[in-house]
């Protein structure tokens, strides 16, 4: 093994690749020829590190400086000042508030988080199968494969007690249990990897960054339930992510990880990515499974369910991307440890992509049962410009609005239910006073509006009818009997609908009424939005 | 190896289209054929998906994601300033039929808001006069 003075881990996730990450990493490893370090400094390309406003970013070890939105033009600098003379760069360095300029493990942003799910994402370089193994990679499906039975497995699993991440929260060893214990010939693991809830991205960063941690909680669930086929099904807006995926099967395919005889065990287990067309309806299973099948993806009623009758009429197993990537902490660690993080009812991490009005943006890693005002005053560094808090919108256009005075609520599944919100798949939009509540359902409507696949009517239509009244409110022409009609239609829509998407697009606007009436109000009493977004006629 | 999906040889037939990014009516018939189902049904699937498109398209795919991160972060000038240069509005080829403006779905790349994708090149922190010039770019290289 070649030992390197200084290892520079810039990041590759999406972001900062967008932000112009690849530019300069390829000015960076030119400047670093140049200077004949080649030996000396080892440049590697890792998975999204999550501070991903301030990108592109790369952090250099040993030491650990936090080198933050570079550009090209920097790469001479960094590598003369810093790389030869040991002199790191000021400005171009992560600054607190205070002046400190801190390290990796000093920021509040990183150093509040607790890391499961992004355990490698930042660390390993994503296309190397022996990163993964080095950080104890397939070891969990070592672990189950000689030493547990499959019943085991799934009584690991469901003792940990981890709920579906993407956004049910369904627990994930019950849905495992109920496939396990439907005969069949042939039964299938299916990844739901079509990532569509506007302001979330945290399966992509997993799939970008640690790629190999999804194969092998997928084999993992295989070996539970009895399965030997896998499909990961991977939205098509997220290039990046399908290009890791598919070089990581590959290579988990050549060490013997996937394919035949698993560690010379009688387990087989093998994989398949499927890529989307672009269709919001396909983030629910039923309709990504119909995809899968190569037909138009439209859900189907449900019971039964596909841990009975899935993909291609067999029992299924169908997980979000981030449930599975806690499958090998747990068959590795044990569910004791596991239940230690997080409350009694909702164990372990929920990853959040933290987005819009707060100061640090990105992806978070977080125990559940943590408060609203931790994540954006103490991870994301409160509101910026002196600006007033004003909501957070969770869950994306299933979810809803979390007003600031329900900021001390504590992350779980069931405390946002109770508050009209939801967990979701994990998208937080932070809002300030320059937000309008009024347009923020309106838009929210008007995505499910033209998401809505058309198959049952409720969705079909009533979403329609209410996004023709606020758009009578947000233009001063509303009525007040409106708020009652909307309310009407929504909650009708909720429960007559076939679907989650259907069920849950009158979220937004329930929510926002429930909380911000006042807004509602003024828009149509006094034709004024307070906010100064809408053009009111 | 198992058989491809009609989905997915729907993909291919796309990509092998590359100045019209589109799928040609003759050859979609022979892919329903070979997977035994009706060439409705096989049109059926085709315009389910936003991505699939029965119309010949331009070279170049733009993709403007517009959601709620984007829209706070002002897409609209950023739209504003690319249907002002390429000279079209969303579902519109230009003359020269190199670019083609569509709505994305979200990219998840909210943190550096507002962005782009074009063809398979994510783009973010944009603002007017940074898409007029990846457009002048790509131009100049086409």
């Amino acid at each position: 093994m070649k030992i390197y003075r200084i290892h520079a881990l810039i990041c590759a996730g999406g972001q900062c690749i967008s932000a112009g990450g690849d530019s300069f990493e390829e000015a960076l490893k030119r400047a670093i020829k140049e200077k004949g370090l080649e030996d000396e400094i080892q440049v590697v390309e890792t998975g999204c590190m999550g501070s991903c406003e301030k990108g592109p970013m790369m952090v250099i070890y040993p030491e650990g400086t936090l080198y933050i939105n570079l550009v090209p033009e920097d790469a001479n600098e960094i590598v003369e000042e810093h790389f030869l003379k040991g002199r790191p760069i000021d400005r171009l360095m992560w600054k607190e508030a205070d002046g400190n300029f801190p390290t990796l493990d000093q920021v509040p942003f990183f150093a509040l988080q607790t890391k499961i799910v992004l355990r490698n994402c930042g660390i390993i370089d994503a296309d190397s199968i022996e990163e993964y193994i080095a950080r104890e990679g397939y070891s969990a499906l070592a672990k189950a494969l000689t030493s547990m039975s499959p019943d085991q497995v799934v009584d690991e699993v469901k003792k940990s007690g981890l709920r579906g991440r993407g956004g049910a929260g369904f627990p994930t060893g019950l849905k495992w249990e109920y496939a396990a214990q439907t005969p069949s010939e042939q039964k299938y693991v299916v990844t739901n990897a079509d990532e569509g809830d506007p302001g979330a991205y945290m399966d992509r960063s997993i799939l970008e960054g640690d790629p190999h941690t999804i194969i092998e909680g997928m084999a993992i669930a295989g070996y539970g339930i009895g399965a030997d086929k896998g499909y990961i099904y991977c939205r098509a807006e997220y290039p990046i992510a399908v290009q890791r995926m598919q070089n990581a099967i590959k290579k988990a395919k050549k060490m013997g990880l996937l394919g035949k005889n698993i560690l010379g065990s009688d387990f087989s287990f093998d994989l398949e990515l499927r890529i989307g067309a672009g269709a919001f309806v396909c983030g629910e299973e039923t309709a990504l499974l119909n995809s899968i099948e190569g037909k138009r993806g439209e859900p189907n009623l449900k019971p039964p369910f596909p841990s009975e009758k899935g993909l291609f009429g067999q029992p299924t197993v169908i997980n979000n991307v981030e449930t599975f990537a806690n499958i090998p902490f747990i068959v590795c660690e044990g569910h004791e440890k596991f239940k230690r993080i997080g409350t009694e009812t909702n164990t372990g991490t929920k990853v959040f992509s933290l987005a819009g009005k707060v100061i640090t943006t990105g992806l978070i890693e977080v125990p559940l049962g943590i408060t609203l005002r931790k994540i954006i005053y103490d991870i994301g560094g409160g509101i910026p410009n002196g600006k007033k808090f004003k909501g957070v919108l969770m869950g994306g256009p299933s979810g809803g609005v979390v007003p600031a005075s329900m900021l001390d609520t504590p992350i779980d599944f069931e405390s946002l239910d109770e508050i009209g919100s939801m967990m979701g798949s994990g998208g937080m939009i932070v809002m300030d006073e320059d937000s309008c509540m009024v347009d923020i359902a309106k838009y929210f409507l008007e995505f499910t509006v033209d998401e809505s696949c058309g198959k049952c009517t409720p969705c079909r239509e009533g979403t329609q009818q209410m996004l023709e009244i606020l758009k009578r409110i947000s233009s001063g022409k509303g009525a007040e009997a409106d708020l009652a009609e909307l309310e009407k239609l929504g909650e009708t829509i909720a429960v007559t609908s076939l679907c989650g998407l259907g069920q849950s697009a009158p979220n937004p606007v329930l929510s926002t009424m429930r909380w911000f009436m006042d807004e509602y109000e003024a828009h149509i009493k006094s034709k004024k939005c307070i906010a100064n977004v809408c053009d009111m006629k | 190896m198992q058989k491809k999906s009609l989905i997915e040889k729907l993909h291919d037939l796309q990509k092998d289209q590359k100045n019209t990014n589109h799928l040609p009516k003759n050859e979609m018939a022979d892919i329903a054929k070979e997977s035994n189902v009706s060439t409705s049904k096989a049109y059926g699937v085709a315009t389910f998906y936003t991505m699939f498109s029965v119309k010949p398209r331009g070279r170049h795919i733009i993709r403007v994601c517009e959601n709620q991160a984007c829209h706070m972060a002002g897409s609209e000038n950023v739209v504003e300033a690319l249907k002002k240069h390429l000279g079209i509005n969303f579902n519109e080829t230009t003359s020269d039929g190199l670019f083609t403006l569509e709505h994305s779905s979200c990219l998840g790349m909210c943190s550096i808001a507002p962005c782009l994708m074009i063809d398979e090149h994510p783009y973010g922190n944009l603002t007017p006069s940074k898409v007029v010039d990846i457009i002048q770019k790509m131009k100049a290289g086409a």
